[in-house]
């Protein structure tokens, strides 16, 4: 049972297309990368998955026991977030308003959740620290606690590692990991980093505006490996 | 030349601390040299304010103001943080321009209304400009300036249109319309003068009884879905991605802003109402770092701001709008010292 299907979207910006016959599924508790250049719609059809843009064709159904308001999203930042006056808590917290329906605040077991999300992602000890003080791997990690806080099931992380340096980026991964591996939570990952795709991903999806590749590691060597050869 | 350039910047990042410090002493010094000058003036302002504070239409002010400084600070902290800044300014021009055009309304006669029309027509419009939308500026005003929110709001959002440059081209607009149809109808009169730079004496008791009403709602909306507006603040596309709908709470949060300027317009003026969403939000971002505080402190420079203000314009005849201004620039003054002290590296 898939979590996500994805079947034949298509989105346009403004009539240019941005994602063309898209097809995929997302199956519970694995661990797909989805590669290609800048401009190849892979950020597209993630946001396409929330629900962010409108498809012009196709559809995109949620299953298995997901609702569309229980994924976990991590977003590339914006500038305006670096310097946003916030608390690390206050940014995890706020994982859980998917969750608090019309009722105004949060409720004893969602501020157990951002606890044990923090706890998880080694971020306890910051709890009362502002965001913008934080490091660029920090910040990252109270993004990530917050996604948690809104998913048991499926994360979609959008470019995760941009902009951290390197021992920042290998903790990320290695969080990541950790939350596939050992906590069941499935991942889609958007990155261009393709060496980190190899190691931990189960399956790579490679977009040119439609996909040109979708199946497992080994597979996607040998794709390369041949586009490499054969241009 | 880079070189010197770079030891003064050098020299300034040392001494951050050592000039937020001096910064602060120069305050109090001049504060404290400020209250000797005025040492026997002292008493007789207290006695003053007292007095003051006996008017009728000093209380409806006051009561008023607070409210509507409580509304602008809370809402300003998500419209500065959102880069919202221009739609308030906008909005309060926009508003300028729909209280002018109530206010020309009372002028209407069936004369004046387009030959075209048959004349049980022409009466009827002119009965209703008269006496359905100049006797109801407020309302009118109101309305109008939420249609615009919604408006500025999407301009804002388009990639299409640069979205400050369309807010601007909007504000000026409604501004020149304002001013044109108050030129034809009764002049640039004190009315006029008011609605650009605020009275306090233009408070009915309807006015008194509406605006504490609108503050109130606006309070309670803010506190009841302040969670969620802070995570549409923070995020909005995470916040639509988990299910929530940013962008009615964005139009909430424009309606509600809408509301507190026409509501504060009268008395800060078109000019500078803007100032009462901008500044406490700003002020306390000098210091604080983490949402709740900076909504509290924002609340409460706003309102010690505010008071300061109608004490200083009480006293000294100073226009209201303009001391409430200049006290908001002394707190922003102050807030950059301590910020400066508080930033330890």
């Amino acid at each position: 049972m898939a979590l996500i299907e994805v079947r034949n979207a298509c989105v346009r910006f403004e009539g240019v297309p941005a994602v063309e016959n898209a097809s995929l599924s997302v199956e519970k508790g694995e661990y797909l990368v989805i590669l290609g250049e800048n401009g190849s719609g892979k950020s597209t059809l993630v946001r396409a998955m929330l629900g962010l843009v409108r498809l012009r064709s196709g559809s995109i159904g949620y299953s298995d026991g997901l609702r569309k308001n229980q994924i976990g999203y991590l977003p590339q930042q914006t500038a305006a977030q670096r310097d946003f006056p916030a608390s690390v808590e206050e940014v995890v917290l706020s994982g859980c308003i998917s969750r608090m329906g019309m009722r105004p605040w949060f409720s004893k077991e969602e501020k157990e959740r951002a606890r044990r999300a923090m706890e998880m992602l080694e971020m306890t000890g910051m709890r009362k620290k502002p965001y913008r003080t934080l490091s660029g791997g920090q910040q990252q990690r109270t993004l990530l606690a917050r996604a948690l806080c809104a998913t048991d099931l499926l994360l979609l992380l959008d470019e995760p590692v941009s902009g951290l340096d390197p021992d920042a980026t290998r903790e990320m991964y290695g969080v990541i990991r950790k939350l596939n591996r050992e906590n069941g939570v499935a991942v889609v990952m958007v990155s261009h980093d393709v060496d980190a795709a190899l190691q931990d991903a189960h399956r790579v999806l490679v977009m040119e505006k439609s996909p040109v590749y979708l199946g497992d590691v080994a597979g996607y060597r040998a794709f390369a490996e041949g586009r490499r050869t054969h241009g | 030349m880079a070189d010197w350039r770079k030891q003064f910047r050098a020299f300034c990042q040392k001494h951050r601390r050592a000039f937020g410090w001096w910064g602060l002493a120069g305050l109090a010094i001049a504060l404290l040299a400020f209250v000797l000058w005025n040492a026997s003036g002292m008493k007789t302002a207290a006695a003053e304010l007292a007095a003051y504070a006996q008017y009728r239409f000093i209380q409806r002010a006051l009561v008023v103001g607070i409210l509507v400084s409580l509304c602008a600070a809370l809402l300003g902290v998500s419209l500065v943080l959102k880069r919202f800044s221009m739609i308030g300014d906008g909005l309060s021009h926009v508003g300028f321009g729909a209280l002018s055009i109530a206010t020309a309304c009372g002028y209407a006669t069936a004369e004046a209304m387009p030959g075209f029309l048959p004349e049980g027509v022409r009466v009827a419009l002119a009965g209703f400009l008269k006496n359905g939308i100049s006797q109801n500026t407020l309302a009118f005003t109101l309305i109008v300036v939420i249609l615009f929110a919604f408006l500025l709001l999407r301009l804002s959002e388009s990639s299409a249109i640069k979205g400050d440059s369309a807010i601007a081209i909007l504000s000026t607009g409604a501004l020149a319309m304002g001013v044109l149809v108050t030129s034809f109808t009764s002049g640039m009169n004190t009315d006029v003068y008011n609605y650009l730079f605020g009275s306090i004496l233009a408070m009915s008791a309807t006015d008194v009884f509406l605006s504490v009403g609108l503050s109130v709602a606006v309070l309670a909306l803010f506190l009841l879905f302040y969670n969620k507006i802070f995570a549409v603040t923070f995020d909005e596309n995470f916040a639509a991605a988990t299910g929530t709908p940013a962008k009615a709470y964005k139009m909430l949060m424009a309606v509600l802003a809408a509301v507190t300027i026409v509501v504060g317009m009268r008395m800060m003026g078109t000019m500078l109402i803007s100032s009462l969403i901008i500044f406490p939000a700003l002020t306390s971002m000098r210091v604080f770092r983490r949402f709740r505080q900076v909504v509290f402190s924002a609340a409460a420079v706003s309102v010690a701001c505010f008071v300061a203000g109608m004490a200083l314009s009480c006293l000294y005849s100073f226009p209201t709008g303009a001391s409430i201004v200049l006290m908001n620039l002394i707190a922003f003054a102050l807030f950059s010292a301590l910020g400066a002290i508080r930033s330890k590296n």
